[in-house]
């Protein structure tokens, strides 16, 4: 399966299905400043590394562009060596910072779970979803709740490399102890890659194996 | 007028706190379809009490009722809310008379964030309100850096940290006693979130006495001089920061125990099982159903009580 998939990227030796921001600069429109001025940075499926840098620097705008939410101005993302791909399933997900804004507030949570797959019933007593929120409006549930469904949704058999924006800085550390601890495991038993982007630097050396520090002014450390 | 006196965390002296909660709790009455009312308790027995000079934060995970806390303190609920228990205020109680009349000159709200100011209004003029002057006003401005362009801008015209600035700066107008600060540090930087916490601690040094409700345990350890825990509506452990700081041993509740075990720096280990509502959490102790230490006395009603300097509500604690 793995190697198909590598034949279908091209077949080169080494490409192993890693995402790629070679160059990269991004401004919002065209008169505003640069937000990232040719910025660098890989991750590939296995591996975990997390980003900080404060407010401001770039690093949820470069999330954006990783997942394919923006395009940049200059230079490029890559998968596997090619562009990101344009239709079917994105490999590359992203979990946000803030999942009251990242779901349908007119879905009911059973429609929102199963927008892009299906979770089985296992991987939602894993996350700690119970079966009774799957009726219930997202203005019915907290931030913790809501933020296991986001997860739940973004990590279908597809997801290669997941990108989490602070997706934890609103949560109790019980709770974000919980949900991290799912989240590491099922990404070690799938071999999907995390970019964790956090200020919290106990918890980037807790789930990470890379951290990389980015200072004020842009990417251009990476 | 109760003037009852009670014992100063750092003095030892008798001082009356500043904020005296007592068995508060709060209710919604809510249509169960047709005509038929119903009582939704959301806040079950909260005590607490803040010192002048003193930060006290307030932790607890969402949906445990801090939030309702400073709603309650301000007399902010909506209109179908249900307060019991007794809340003092210097010595008296505070009721919904002296909440007015309080509001903004002895007792003070930051909020949340800029959603809280008045998009259409410049913020210069927000911030001096009704109960504020220019001059006041400018000097809040000066003091946190603020240039003087700031007053004659919009809300969506400031940046995070000076849309910060200026809502501590409403805090300034009257000379306030309580600030109650409402989550003030999520979505700011390490510096910037820091740099909010001293001015608390300068405004606490000034005598006054900060509430600082927060998700967020690790800053409370930091930041805080006492630490109350929330949970499902209850307050279940009130103990000096440094206790926290000082790790479980030190600490009394078996949920306060469970939250330091859970922060990355610590074991980063997670208890499973999730807070109950608190309109249906179970009689008795409301962690109960967590608990390691859980035995039939803990379906009783428990209430808070003074262990090693500190209060809590379990009646397995030593």
């Amino acid at each position: 399966m793995a190697a198909l998939e590598r034949l279908r990227a091209g077949g080169k030796r080494g490409a192993h299905m890693r995402i790629e921001v070679r160059g990269v600069s991004f401004r919002y429109s065209p008169k505003s400043p640069l937000i990232l001025d040719g910025a660098n940075l890989s991750v590939s499926a296995g591996e975990r590394v997390a980003l900080t840098g404060p407010s401001g620097c770039g690093k949820s705008t470069l999330a954006k562009l990783m997942a394919g939410y923006l395009k940049p101005t200059a230079g490029e993302v890559l998968w596997d060596g090619r562009p990101l791909p344009k239709s079917g399933y994105m490999p590359v997900q992203m979990i946000s910072q803030h999942p009251e804004l990242a779901v349908n507030p007119r879905w009911k949570m059973s429609r929102i779970l199963n927008e892009c797959w299906t979770p089985s019933p296992e991987l939602l007593r894993r996350m700690g979803i119970e079966s009774e929120w799957l009726s219930r409006w997202p203005a019915e549930l907290s931030g913790g709740e809501l933020q296991r469904f986001c997860i739940a949704r973004a990590i279908g058999p597809g997801t290669r490399v997941l990108i989490c924006d602070e997706i934890s800085a609103m949560l109790d550390a019980i709770t974000q102890a919980q949900i991290w601890e799912t989240l590491l495991d099922i990404s070690k038993e799938r071999g999907i890659g995390l970019l964790a982007i956090t200020h919290n630097t106990p918890l980037a050396e807790k789930v990470c194996d890379r951290v990389v520090a980015v200072s004020a002014g842009g990417v251009h450390g990476i | 007028m109760n003037c009852e006196k009670v014992t100063g965390q750092k003095t030892g002296k008798t001082i009356t706190p500043v904020l005296d909660v007592r068995g508060l709790g709060i209710s919604f009455g809510m249509y169960a379809g047709g005509l038929a009312k119903s009582e939704l308790t959301v806040m079950r027995s909260v005590m607490l009490k803040a010192f002048a000079g003193e930060i006290h934060a307030v932790v607890g995970a969402s949906g445990s009722g801090k939030s309702l806390l400073a709603h309650a303190i301000l007399g902010i609920l909506p209109a179908n809310a249900r307060r019991f228990g007794d809340i003092f205020f210097c010595g008296e109680e505070l009721t919904r008379e002296l909440q007015e009349e309080y509001r903004g000159r002895r007792i003070a709200l930051i909020p949340q964030s800029v959603g809280f100011l008045d998009p259409l209004m410049r913020v210069g003029k927000q911030v001096v309100g009704t109960l504020g002057t220019r001059e006041a006003q400018r000097a809040a401005f000066e003091r946190y850096a603020l240039p003087s362009e700031a007053e004659r801008m919009y809300p969506f015209q400031l940046s995070g940290g000076m849309a910060r600035r200026v809502m501590v700066s409403t805090a300034l107008m009257g000379r306030p006693e309580l600030i109650v600060a409402d989550e003030p540090t999520p979505g700011l930087s390490e510096e910037l979130a820091e740099e909010t916490m001293r001015w608390f601690r300068e405004l606490a040094d000034g005598g006054a006495s900060i509430l600082l409700i927060t998700h967020d345990l690790e800053l409370a350890m930091k930041h805080a001089d006492r630490i109350t825990v929330f949970y499902a509506g209850y307050t279940v452990e009130s103990a000096p920061a440094a206790d926290y700081a000082a790790g479980k041993s030190a600490l009394r509740h078996p949920y306060t125990k469970a939250l330091i075990d859970a922060l990355p720096q610590n074991g980063f280990k997670p208890i499973p099982g999730t807070q109950p509502y608190a309109c249906q959490a179970p009689g008795g102790c409301p962690f109960a159903e967590r608990c390691g230490l859980r035995t039939g006395e803990c379906a009783e009603d428990v209430g808070m009580r003074e262990l090693r300097g500190g209060e809590v509500r379990c009646v397995h604690a030593d």
